[in-house]
């Protein structure tokens, strides 16, 4: 119930400070979730990381889901270790422009995460000091791990059995 | 200094310095990435690190698959603590399912996740030694990492990758020949430790090597979202077992060892004191086993746990739920999840989300090898060659980790 206690008292504070920027709150597993736009994002993550403690960037990473208008999610998560409370940040952006600006302003450790980011869902991190390729090579072409790419071709035809004796 | 692009000064014949292309199968990395190094006789000018080698599209396969399959996806992280990783992704897919494990698996799953965080040490360590020249202690240490593995492997019937447990439990019970190599291995290892670190931690030279090499501070670790031994090592005392504590470790008395400068020496020195808590944590989860009901070893969750073969056999539900886990008919609730556990090298997470299909919609592994390294290559300006070797050594770099 502790816990319950203190995400309320969190989500209070930004919905104080940001208002109707901060949408759908919800806390799956004990985990405050939220959604924000993406001209608030540095702001909400600055205020969370001076004003409320959030000193920990944990991961970024980023969800496509195809169906919605704004089809991708970028997910933020961060850590407060001195009250032991992690809190999960969503921006929804448009596939077409998939454009946020970068966090590496507020934590240097975001670099390779939005790289990796980038790498997999092609979104631009405005401001990323070095937007590269991390995993995957240069000259890809797509961003794998939109779901309009199937994971293996099913028509490949070096891989029939014929080939192997079968 | 550009870090964008490497930039090899080869073919131009007045420039002072020198590029030297460290990796991707070079001996001194331990494992297949790359940098390259501008170098000014043996200085570090500027440092680009290409990573990627071993990419294996982890999370796009695990889009494909049905969650106990994943399990040895995970096996291939850290390979050098594959049941750490296994027992992880379990206790995730068990968070989601919100399925409650008897005490009993929990203990069980602390034995062997605290073994494999001292076979992970091991390797660490003794490679730090091996770097700065001491190739006995490697040698000498190594052995019980063997030891480790034969553990395992009466456990699970594999060694490296393991994929140890089920989603809910074990596959099997431990036998007695598990037990006894578990007290035997408790029985020698403390000694041969106590011989290592009297063989390095005081040693002249491993000191002059190590201590104030690679200093970072605090602040910029926790900038960088270091986690694990080498945030601890820089002094904060994070450590997912305690500030979030999973199978039961708030049952266990330990301690969390903390480092000052976070310079090499420390994180050794880090690494060893926990050794000594993960011995601790076993010896008490051995200790805690007597007085709980023997022969449990997983959940009564039939939905999600895969019955015995014989069952199957013979036993008309037992079939029901086998074919129901085996072609994907079991409802999981549309949810997400981060779960996080203390690997070897920090916090491993595992976020999942699930539409309730069968396979999960999308599942991100939090690596901290991936996250660690980025630091390496700004770390290493300025640096000596030497240095930034062991530097690598004792940041315990990963390369499954690293690429997924």
């Amino acid at each position: 119930m502790e816990e319950t206690t203190l995400n309320n008292g969190i989500q209070a504070k930004l919905s104080d400070k940001f208002g109707e920027k901060i949408s759908a709150v919800s806390e799956p597993y004990g985990l405050l979730t939220f959604v924000t736009t993406k001209d608030v994002i540095i702001n909400v993550l600055s205020f969370l990381k001076n004003d409320l403690n959030f000193n920990f960037l944990t991961d970024i990473t980023a969800v496509h889901y195809p169906e919605k208008e704004h089809g991708i999610a970028v997910v933020y998560h961060l850590h407060n270790m001195a009250e032991r409370l992690r809190v999960r940040i969503k921006v929804f952006i448009s596939e077409q422009n998939p454009t946020i600006p970068t966090a590496t302003v507020v934590w240097k450790g975001a670099n390779w995460m939005e790289r990796e980011t980038y790498d997999f869902f092609g979104i631009k991190f405005e401001g990323h000091p070095d937007l590269r390729r991390i995993l995957n090579m240069d000259d890809l072409g797509v961003y794998p791990m939109l779901k309009q790419y199937p994971l293996e071709d099913p028509n490949r035809v070096d891989k029939k059995d014929e080939f192997f004796g079968r | 200094m550009n870090h964008n692009h490497p930039v090899f000064t080869d073919n131009d014949p007045q420039s002072e310095l020198v590029t030297l292309n460290l990796g991707p199968t070079h001996p001194a990395t331990h494992g297949v990435f790359q940098n390259v190094l501008q170098l000014d006789g043996e200085r570090i000018v500027s440092g680009v690190s290409t990573i990627g080698y071993i990419h294996r599209a982890f999370e796009k396969i695990a889009e494909h698959r049905p969650f106990y399959q994943i399990t040895p996806l995970t096996d291939r992280l850290n390979y050098c603590s594959s049941p750490i990783n296994n027992m992880g992704w379990h206790m995730t897919v068990e968070k989601l399912l919100n399925i409650q494990l008897p005490k009993r698996v929990d203990y069980l799953r602390v034995i062997v996740m605290e073994l494999s965080r001292i076979a992970d040490h091991i390797i660490c360590n003794t490679i730090i030694g091996q770097d700065t020249g001491a190739t006995t202690t490697f040698l000498y240490l190594f052995q019980f990492r063997e030891h480790i593995y034969e553990i395992f492997e009466e456990v699970c019937g594999a060694r490296l990758t393991t994929n140890i447990g089920r989603i809910g439990g074990f596959e099997r019970d431990f036998n007695d020949i598990a037990f006894a190599k578990i007290n035997k291995f408790l029985k020698e290892f403390p000694k041969a430790l106590k011989e290592f670190e009297n063989l390095l931690s005081r040693n002249r030279i491993f000191i002059d090597r190590t201590a104030g090499v690679a200093e970072v501070s605090k602040e910029t670790a926790l900038d960088y979202s270091w986690t694990g031994p080498l945030l601890r090592a820089t002094g904060v005392d994070y450590d997912v077992r305690v500030s979030d504590p999973y199978s039961s470790y708030q049952d266990f008395d330990f301690e969390v060892p903390v480092g000052t400068s976070g310079d090499i020496y420390d994180r050794y020195l880090v690494r060893n004191e926990e050794m000594w808590q993960s011995v601790r944590i076993i010896e008490q989860a051995l200790e805690k086993l007597k007085s709980e009901p023997k022969g449990i070893f997983h959940a009564d969750v039939p939905e999600f746990y895969l019955p015995p073969k014989q069952e199957v056999y013979n036993n008309m539900e037992a079939l029901i739920y086998h074919f129901k886990i085996v072609m994907g008919e079991i409802d999981a609730p549309k949810a997400e999840v981060y779960h996080a556990v203390e690997g070897g090298n920090g916090e491993l997470g595992f976020y999942l989300i699930n539409d309730g299909g069968r396979t999960p919609y999308r599942l991100h592994f939090r690596r901290p090898s991936f996250i660690n390294y980025q630091m390496f290559a700004p770390m290493s300006e300025g640096m000596l060659l030497s240095d930034a070797i062991i530097n690598m050594s004792s940041m315990n770099i990963i390369a499954g980790e690293l690429d997924a």
